[in-house]
């Protein structure tokens, strides 16, 4: 798994790559929680170059959406998911909690 | 039929996840089927490491993968604390945000992913989680 960050003026564009697991969801949570830290609260999640999620990595995407919401003063939205791990977020009922862009400069011009 | 043991760690999930697809591509699942396969071992396998080793190390999985005619019988193998999948309560997806269960989700999948979960725990010779999935 592999994260990159990059911050604009709205919100900040996370990108996470490769596969998110048990072994690898505490990472991306805390690149998360830093955007947090850092007192920011709308985040889109790049998805395009994800190849596997599994719930370890839907918790981590529940925490951090919880945060964000938190006091209205952000939200977390979803980037270019690929069609199985969307499945797999539908199938989870986890598709309704969060808003999906098809590509990146949607979700930062939503914000 | 394949066999293998692996050790209880969650970065070996990777390979746990590995297993499982050759042994549904040789069984002529789908690449979509195979995603699903890999998901639901990868589930079990996190449950057991988590809940049934929770606190022990040096302990490990025996995974195998088997062909039945159309079906693959997936089975895993530990020692630790029983762990009963069927005992776990469903997360409530109509729940909103706030409400929103953390836990429950990986069996929850499981059981969406399969076909038949099944699970016996015994004291001698450990607990034992059946899943099959009939290729479609």
């Amino acid at each position: 798994m592999e994260i990159t960050t990059q911050e604009f003026k709205h919100c900040d564009l996370i990108k996470v790559k490769g596969r998110v697991d048990s072994s690898t969801a505490p990472d991306f949570s805390k690149a998360l929680e830093k955007a947090n830290d850092n007192g920011h609260y709308k985040l889109a999640v790049d998805m395009s170059e994800l190849e596997y999620m599994s719930s370890a990595g839907f918790r981590a995407l529940l925490g951090s959406q919880r945060n964000c919401k938190r006091y209205n003063r952000g939200e977390l939205v979803l980037v270019s998911v690929p069609e199985r791990i969307r499945e797999a977020l539908e199938l989870a009922g986890f598709t309704e909690l969060f808003k999906t862009f098809d590509d990146s400069i949607a979700a930062v011009g939503s914000f | 039929m394949s066999n293998i043991t692996f050790p209880a760690k969650f970065d070996l999930l990777d390979e746990i996840r590995e297993f499982v697809a050759k042994a549904a591509r040789e069984g002529g699942f789908s690449e979509k089927a195979i995603y699903s396969l890999q998901l639901a071992a990868d589930e079990a396998a996190s449950n057991i490491i988590e809940h049934a080793y929770e606190g022990i190390s040096n302990a490990n999985i025996d995974i195998s993968c088997d062909m039945q005619g159309e079906t693959l019988v997936i089975t895993m193998r530990d020692t630790g604390k029983p762990f009963d999948p069927s005992k776990v309560k469903q997360p409530n997806l109509k729940a909103d945000l706030s409400d929103r269960q953390i836990g429950g989700l990986g069996v929850y999948l499981m059981r969406k992913l399969m076909d038949e979960v099944s699970y016996v725990s015994n004291s001698k010779t450990g607990n034992l989680l059946t899943m099959t999935k009939r290729r479609g």
